[in-house]
């Protein structure tokens, strides 16, 4: 208690310096005051304060995101367990921004420009993309260091409950912009395009490679979210958004697409974002590029506690980058056997779809979970196979190197008091 | 071998976007770019080094540049440091694994030169990314690479001789030409 105690003073103390530096980059930017600021993370301070003292509760203050920040880093965390149905509130949003601070774009001089391997080099202002076809889809978001074993010891109060500093580096919203394709066609390929490099106007010019094939596909350049302008978090005024694929490739503040006849391999794309792994002989891979199935129970969660014996409903989230999900299947008896759970529609492909399952808990300990299965036969893993499929041992796991892709079954343990703890590994 | 996997990937990866685009209407919409606009933002090095511009610079250049703009972060030699341990093995005796994931900040890691170089570039220092001259860049790039034993101490660093430096850890990534749909499914494991 004390040592946890210690360490949650030292990062606050940490966290308010940063964070009235980051007050004071954002009261600069005319965008922050289009309607879009990212107000509950600016007073962040006050938010924590009304959700510590139970505040929150009496005047309906809205949900918050878990924060946690360091030099290179600004992470918010999706508070999974405060909101229903599956739209992501824009202002809840998760975000991991490779920087210390947002960049302040002006959208009337912002061009996209797109040329290498084309007939036609092109530059696209806001005007023009938005006189193009659009689309409007949901899809989730997800960072794929999202879940990783080592976020587990590392929650603090900043960062809300286990369900929200584990699992909310994912979030879902309908996105509107220009798919890919009528850009690329505007500019004319040339035959030996194969691959693209986007580039972002972030500070640290986030840059990632993506497939042709893929970019043609579904891909699009976003500059709505859930009916409104991109969040300045989010890439004001726009993104690449890659449907079902890790979040890096999802450039933020697009600024340059070059169509190339080979992968970059940019700092962020082999060297931050690549891993070496012991079922590859310690080799890494250029590129993961899908999400796997993923399902999390969002109530009861840790630290949400149930107040009695009785009927309650579980519910949770479920997603795969490789399309619709098929089944969710719930356990209360730690995966001795398992039922199928309700899925609320629509159910869009690649995106959160919320489940939910009827309980009756009879006040002893119970131990729940949730596993999904994609359209095309995916099944979550559990833990074990996860570590078996990655060729890397649980002691490997908890060194202090980020694991990606971590998809596995998340078991939340009820006490007999009505109290639950994340029982991952415990 | 390498030869025949690279030819098979460009079929793969072409064989989508052909059939693609065939039949798309044209809107006619965005502005003709000049090669003199596309010139001034150019900056995305591949690992050919075909976008690397003029200028150069060598290991001891390179010191008194790193201890003025980048020590602050990365400490001494890039040893040590709040952020990022760019070291790994000494001059004349470079690191060659086995890579582990904590290895991954450090140059040594990295499969080609130009991505120290290109992301030295255009996202450093962290106040002031882009604040770097090209000579400087070159400079710090040289120094980083003879700390962690891949080059010599004289050896000049310029748009020809980064992209022919050999990286110990070239061969670390799978598969050898990296293609899409992947080779293994499902594609997140």
């Amino acid at each position: 208690m004390d040592s946890n105690e210690s360490s949650r003073r030292r990062f606050l103390k940490h966290a308010g310096g940063t964070l009235a530096g980051v007050a004071v980059g954002a009261g600069a930017g005319t965008e922050w005051a289009r309607g879009q600021t990212a107000k509950p993370e600016v007073h962040a301070k006050d938010a924590h304060a009304a959700h510590a003292s139970g505040e929150h509760l009496r005047r309906g203050i809205p949900p918050r995101r878990g924060v946690r920040m360091s030099v290179d880093h600004i992470t918010f965390y999706t508070p999974f367990q405060d909101y229903g149905g599956i739209i992501t509130p824009a202002q809840l949003h998760f975000v991991q921004q490779h920087s210390s601070h947002f960049p302040e774009i002006d959208a009337q001089t912002h061009r996209l420009t797109i040329h290498g391997l084309v007939d036609r080099p092109l530059s696209f202002s806001m005007d023009d993309l938005k006189r193009l076809p659009s689309v409007s889809r949901v899809h989730f978001l997800e960072c794929h260091a999202n879940s990783s074993p080592l976020i587990h010891h590392q929650g603090n109060q900043n960062m809300g409950p286990p369900v929200q500093y584990i699992h909310g580096m994912s979030s879902c919203s309908e996105w509107t912009g220009v798919p890919l394709s009528v850009l690329l066609n505007e500019c004319g390929l040339k035959k030996e395009a194969s691959w693209l490099v986007s580039e972002g106007a972030d500070p640290g010019k986030f840059t990632h490679t993506l497939p042709l094939a893929k970019a043609l596909d579904d891909c699009f350049v976003a500059y709505g979210q859930n009916g409104e302008p991109l969040r300045v978090e989010q890439g004001y005024p726009i993104r690449l958004f890659v449907p079902g694929w890790e979040a890096p490739f999802n450039v933020k503040y697009l600024k340059h697409i070059k169509l190339t006849d080979q992968p970059y391999h940019a700092w962020n794309e082999a060297m931050n974002h690549s891993i070496p792994r012991g079922d590859l002989d310690g080799k890494s891979r250029w590129y993961h590029f899908e999400m796997g199935p993923k399902s999390v129970i969002t109530r009861p969660s840790a630290g949400l506690g149930i107040p009695r014996k009785g009927y309650v409903q579980i519910t949770g989230l479920a997603w795969s980058g490789g399309g619709v999900i098929s089944k969710v299947d719930v356990s209360t008896d730690g995966g001795k056997s398992w039922k199928e759970a309700k899925l609320q529609t629509p159910v869009h492909s690649k995106a959160h779809t919320r489940f939910t399952f009827d309980w009756a808990w009879d006040g002893e300990e119970a131990t729940l979970m949730s596993r999904c299965t994609d359209e095309k036969g995916e099944v979550q893993p559990t833990r074990a196979e996860l570590y078996k499929n990655w060729g890397i041992s649980e002691a490997d796991m908890q060194k202090p190197a980020r694991a990606i892709h971590t998809n596995m079954i998340q078991p939340w343990k009820v006490a007999s008091d009505g109290s639950v703890h994340n029982a991952m590994y415990s | 071998m390498r030869c025949t996997l690279s030819l098979l990937a460009s079929v793969m990866i072409l064989a989508a976007p052909a059939t693609g685009l065939a039949q798309s209407p044209r809107y006619n919409v965005g502005t003709p770019l000049s090669q003199e606009e596309i010139k001034s933002f150019d900056f995305m090095i591949g690992p050919d080094g075909q976008e690397l511009p003029g200028g150069s610079g060598s290991a001891k250049q390179g010191a008194v540049v790193y201890a003025e703009r980048c020590e602050v972060c990365h400490g001494k030699n890039g040893e040590s440091g709040v952020l990022r341990r760019l070291v790994l093995g000494k001059p004349g005796a470079p690191f060659r694994g086995p890579f582990k994931p904590e290895h991954r900040d450090s140059v040594a890691y990295y499969p080609y030169a130009t991505i120290a170089w290109d992301y030295i570039n255009r996202a450093m220092p962290v106040p002031k990314p882009g604040s770097l001259t090209h000579d400087e860049v070159y400079a710090v790039t040289a120094f980083l690479l003879y700390r962690n034993g891949i080059i010599k101490e004289d050896e000049v660093m310029d748009a020809k001789t980064l992209p022919k430096v050999e990286m110990p850890n070239r061969n670390g990534f799978v598969p050898a030409v990296p293609v899409y749909p992947p080779e293994k499914k499902p594609s997140w494991w």
